[in-house]
């Protein structure tokens, strides 16, 4: 039971910072690729901060939803951390639902987001939350169908046991399934982050914008809540994709010895990844809203062929 | 002769409805009367009839009611087997809620409405639902299923001062009858093939039919309970009689009565046939794959509150075709564990579609009568003026998206790992079949999600769009004490479902012969390689999960607590683009929200768009424009209509023999008196 808790407070403490760390490596080096200087690594961190010590404006059209939101977004965000191995390829926590509790409660999240945003009244609200379940009931059948032949290969929706089994076949990532696998996620994961085909995180501009759209009446320390939830969400699709399907260095206990090097490899995983999404990011232009559900079906039918060449080799 | 209580308690159920019923009738001058009395009773046979079928069921065994007729030859025979016993639970805990909601409810009904005999429908209703459940025998069952569609059809078309319910309730009538046609004639069939009426001869020959007569039998079924299920085709009277009927009873339509159409296939399945053709389960995967997204993707466009459930409805009964679909086909290749856990899914999502689709129901009902309309465009703000109904609206639309801790993340979860667990089921190519399917789950579950949140979003929360809106009052104490035994129930079946896997076990065990709740103890690891062990998950209770969550929020509550309490909160309107002040006609409306959908989806809706301008100077500068948009409904359009024509024009080809004129009449009928008489000398 200490143990339990012991491994949580760890991974809680290393989501909740590495989860802000990333977006500024993403937004720094992104900024880098574009010739500018960029705000440095620190800047979300510095923004939660900032965002904790101010005062609050509520909409006086809401109700108890709106204040509401934050939590639940930031909750089921920390929750899902402790359900996806990061350093070890044990969680933390190992409850019901394995993989698809994750994906649910990622959806309870955004349920709730796109609650909060229609709330307050006004239309951007609205606006926002129609793209956002409008994205996302088309992204989670290609993210699912990408899963389910990751489950089938490894037998298992237990994501710890599904890291186990990844890491005793660690070449297994090069088999033709895993490839389109990890290809159809890969997008979906650019679908489920808000990152630049399907949604552009640095702007507010009304014809566009989706998450900015939502947390548009959200002010002080729910702001703060939001986008550090936000950002811990992108952490764990993230780590849920380098961990699947590039196992090494998982640690496969946690003694101090082996977490160490788990992590250092880890943390290398995903800033590859972050390099990836970068150059996504920084070589294409935003997708017009109704040209996402073609980009979304290039990675159903990647999920699908994935799904069929795991007995065809 | 009762040696075992549940007997007793089910025929004390049975004879307190139709004391309940009979009251309704005598009664009907003293409306308050007869309400306060029929739904009490309602309730406490409900209660009565809840207590047999959940004592019957952990015990497992099957016993025999027998109820003298009075007339001979004729006896009315229930039998109380787990498989009815587990519908009649569902039953029986919908049927006490909407009774307790009904003692308030129907106060709002108008003066000239005859309460006392819709007290006494209602009442018939539960009778001959519960009779349909635990019919023991052909006759009995389908004088029940008459009895249950005639109640039905009274209750649809209640409100029959609106043309539009009226038409609902004929349509139900004859759609209703074909399907009890297909029934008439698949019992009579069977009759005769296995010489008796009675379910357990039914059951000692089904298995030994030929494949032929098995699958004609299969058809024949499915079309008859495919009606009452709401499945597609033969959907269209669903999403047009629930919302006709007063809520009430649309809760008990779309909870329980879709319900007898899966129970009927369920025991022509297991308990007739015992292994059902491998086609009829791909069929029946293959139709609720259909239905359910058809139904979804229906309900998301549609701004009637209670047609968007009904929409609903048809999704969900989709689902549980298609859980059900997998566990024939598991059967019929011999995987029985697999099945087992697969109709373990399927039963569990008709039970916790039952509680939570009565839920919203309920809740919408309330909305409804006191907003004074259906239309979502024109209700909002709701969660002020009625917090609590909207908080149990809520619950119900969490747990209807399949969201954790609740009840439908348990089912649908199951229906998942049953899915997958079919990959390995067969070595043959089919097995794709099943993940596909699960990602059509995928795909239902987040438009489910979608449609709720534009269900909730706009319907309930900001500000009033209409004047009747924002004079709406909080449901009366009863109703929403209704909602609450239904809201708790979805919380608590969430929350223990493994418990819930011993009661399902008794099913699997009386079709199957194995009960893999009980068993699921012995196997730790979560691992999809079959029924059994993905069962063993459960163990890992889903009460974990729920702890889990709230344990979780306890830390930002702790932040909350300490950190932002001291901060300062100005209240202040929403940002409009500088605009003076917000107002409901800046909001987003449910047909905007939806939009999205609608054109990525655009093959499948076909939508209909008009677009006329006038110019005088430039085509820059209209005078006037007029547009208009329209999405058809398809199967009443593309599928019946040219049906309807073609049967119509082939029916006014024979009004020529038919010409009015006595002496052609007379013609007639010396010509066949003709014919008969040669006919019979040559015999």
């Amino acid at each position: 039971m200490m143990a339990t808790l012991a491994k949580a407070a760890l991974q809680l403490l290393l989501l909740l910072i590495a989860a802000p760390l990333l977006s500024g490596f993403i937004r720094t080096l992104k900024a880098r690729l574009q010739m500018r200087r960029g705000p440095g690594i620190l800047q979300p961190l510095r923004d939660v901060w900032k965002l904790l010590r101010k005062d609050m404006v509520i909409p006086e059209t809401a109700s108890w939803i709106f204040a509401a939101t934050p939590y639940v977004y930031f909750s089921t965000a920390m929750l899902v951390g402790l359900l996806v191995p990061m350093i070890a390829t044990a969680a933390p926590l190992r409850l019901f639902g394995g993989v698809l509790a994750v994906i649910y409660l990622l959806a309870l999240g955004r349920f709730f987001m796109a609650l909060g945003a229609l709330d307050a009244g006004s239309s951007f609200g609205g606006l926002g939350s129609s793209r956002e379940m409008t994205i996302s009931a088309i992204a989670e059948p290609a993210m699912m169908l990408a899963i389910f032949t990751v489950a089938i290969t490894a037998n298992s929706t237990d994501l710890s046991e599904m890291a186990r089994v990844s890491v005793s076949q660690s070449w297994k990532f090069l088999a033709p399934s895993q490839m389109l696998a990890f290809s159809g996620l890969f997008i979906a994961l650019l679908a489920e982050t808000g990152r630049i085909p399907v949604d552009n995180p640095a702007t507010h501009l009304e014809l566009t914008m989706i998450h900015e759209a939502m947390v548009l009446e959200y002010s002080g320390p729910y702001l703060a809540l939001i986008e550090w939830g936000a950002s811990i969400r992108q952490l764990v699709l993230m780590t849920l994709l380098v961990n699947t399907f590039f196992p090494f260095g998982l640690s496969a206990n946690w003694t101090p010895i082996n977490l160490i090097p788990g992590l250092a490899f880890y943390l290398l995983k995903l800033l590859l990844l972050a390099g990836a999404v970068v150059l996504v990011e920084t070589s294409n232009a935003k997708l017009r809203l109704f040209r996402v559900p073609e980009l979304l079906a290039v990675a159903f039918i990647l999920g699908a062929l994935a799904l069929i060449s795991t007995f065809l080799f | 002769m009762n040696t075992f209580p549940s007997e007793q308690l089910f025929k004390l159920g049975l004879e307190i409805y139709l004391a309940a019923g009979i009251f309704g009738l005598l009664a009907w001058r003293y409306r308050n009367l007869a309400r306060i009395v029929v739904f009490s009773l309602t309730a406490l046979g409900a209660a009565v009839e809840g207590g047999a079928c959940f004592t019957a069921l952990v015990s497992g065994q099957t016993s025999t009611v027998v109820i003298p007729s009075g007339v001979s030859m004729v006896a009315w025979t229930f039998r109380l087997d787990p498989l009815s016993c587990y519908f009649n639970l569902a039953l029986a805990v919908v049927a006490l809620a909407v009774s307790i909601y009904s003692l308030g409810y129907v106060r709002g009904f108008a003066a000239h409405k005859p309460v006392g005999l819709f007290c006494f429908f209602y009442c018939v209703l539960l009778i001959g639902l519960t009779a349909v459940f635990s019919a023991a025998n052909a006759i009995l069952f389908l004088m029940a299923w008459e009895s249950m569609a005639l109640a039905a059809w009274y209750l649809v078309s209640f409100d029959h001062e609106i043309a539009e319910n009226r038409q609902a309730g004929s349509l139900f009538f004859i759609m209703s009858h074909a399907g009890t046609a297909c029934l008439l004639i698949a019992f009579v069939l069977l009759g005769t093939w296995s010489g008796g009426f009675d379910f357990s001869t039914f059951h000692a020959a089904g298995a030994a039919l030929t494949p032929l007569r098995q699958g004609a039998l299969f058809l024949l079924f499915i079309a008859g309970f495919g009606v009452k299920a709401g499945m597609i085709p033969v959907h269209i009277w669903l999403p047009a009689a629930h919302p006709a009927a007063p809520s009430n009873a649309s809760a008990l339509l779309s909870a329980i009565l879709i319900k007898t159409g899966i129970y009927g296939i369920i025991r022509v399945a297991f308990d007739f046939l015992g292994v059902p053709p491998l086609w009829s389960g791909f069929l029946l995967l293959a139709i609720g794959g259909a239905t359910a997204l058809m139904g979804i993707l229906w309900a998301i466009i549609e701004p009637d509150l209670k047609k968007m459930l009904a929409w609903s409805t048809i999704e969900n009964s989709g689902i549980i075709l298609m859980a059900l679909g997998a566990a024939m086909m598991f059967q019929s290749y011999g995987q029985t564990a697999l099945a087992a856990f697969a109709l373990m899914a399927c039963l569990f999502h008709i039970f916790n579609h039952a509680i939570f689709k009565a839920l919203l129901f309920l809740s919408a009902g309330a909305v409804v009568h006191a907003t004074g309309t259906r239309n979502l465009e024109r209700m909002g703000g709701v969660i002020r003026l009625m917090p609590l109904t909207a908080a149990f609206f809520l619950v119900g639309a969490l747990a209807i998206s399949a969201l954790p801790p609740l009840n439908g993340f348990v089912s649908e979860w199951m229906i998942y790992q049953s899915l997958l667990g079919g990959f390995r089921s067969t070595t043959s190519v089919t097995r794709v079949l099943f993940p596909i399917a699960g990602t059509l789950l995928a795909l239902t579950g987040a438009l489910a999600a979608a449609c709720f949140v534009r269900a909730f979003g706009i319907g309930f929360l900001a500000l009033p769009r209409s004047p009747e809106a924002s004079l709406a009052h909080e449901a009366h104490p009863t109703m929403l004490a209704g909602m609450g035994v239904l809201a708790a129930a979805c919380v608590a079946l969430g929350v223990s479902g493994s418990m819930w896997m011993g009661v399902l076990g008794s099913v699997t065990h009386q079709l199957f012969g194995i009960n893999i709740g009980a068993d699921a103890a012995m196997a730790s690891g979560l691992t999809l390689g079959s029924g059994l062990q993905a069962a063993g998950g459960l163990q890992k209770t889903p009460a974990s999960l729920a702890i889990a969550v709230l344990l979780i929020s306890v830390l930002p509550l702790l932040l909350w607590v300490l950190w932002l309490r001291g901060r300062t909160r100005v209240t202040g309107p929403a940002w409009d683009c500088g605009l003076p002040r917000l107002t409901a006609h800046n909001e987003y409306t449910a047909m905007a929200f939806s939009k999205p959908l609608q054109m990525i989806f655009a093959a499948f809706y076909q939508p209909r768009r008009a677009l006329h301008a006038e110019y005088e100077v430039s085509t820059f500068y209209p005078t006037s424009v007029h547009f208009e948009s329209e999405v058809a409904p398809a199967f009443e359009t593309r599928l019946y209509a040219p049906l309807i024509a073609r049967f119509m024009a082939r029916a006014g080809s024979f009004r020529r023999i038919q010409a009015g004129s006595i002496h052609a009449y007379l013609a007639y009928i010396f010509v066949t008196l003709i014919l008969l008489l040669i006919w019979s000398t040559r015999a």
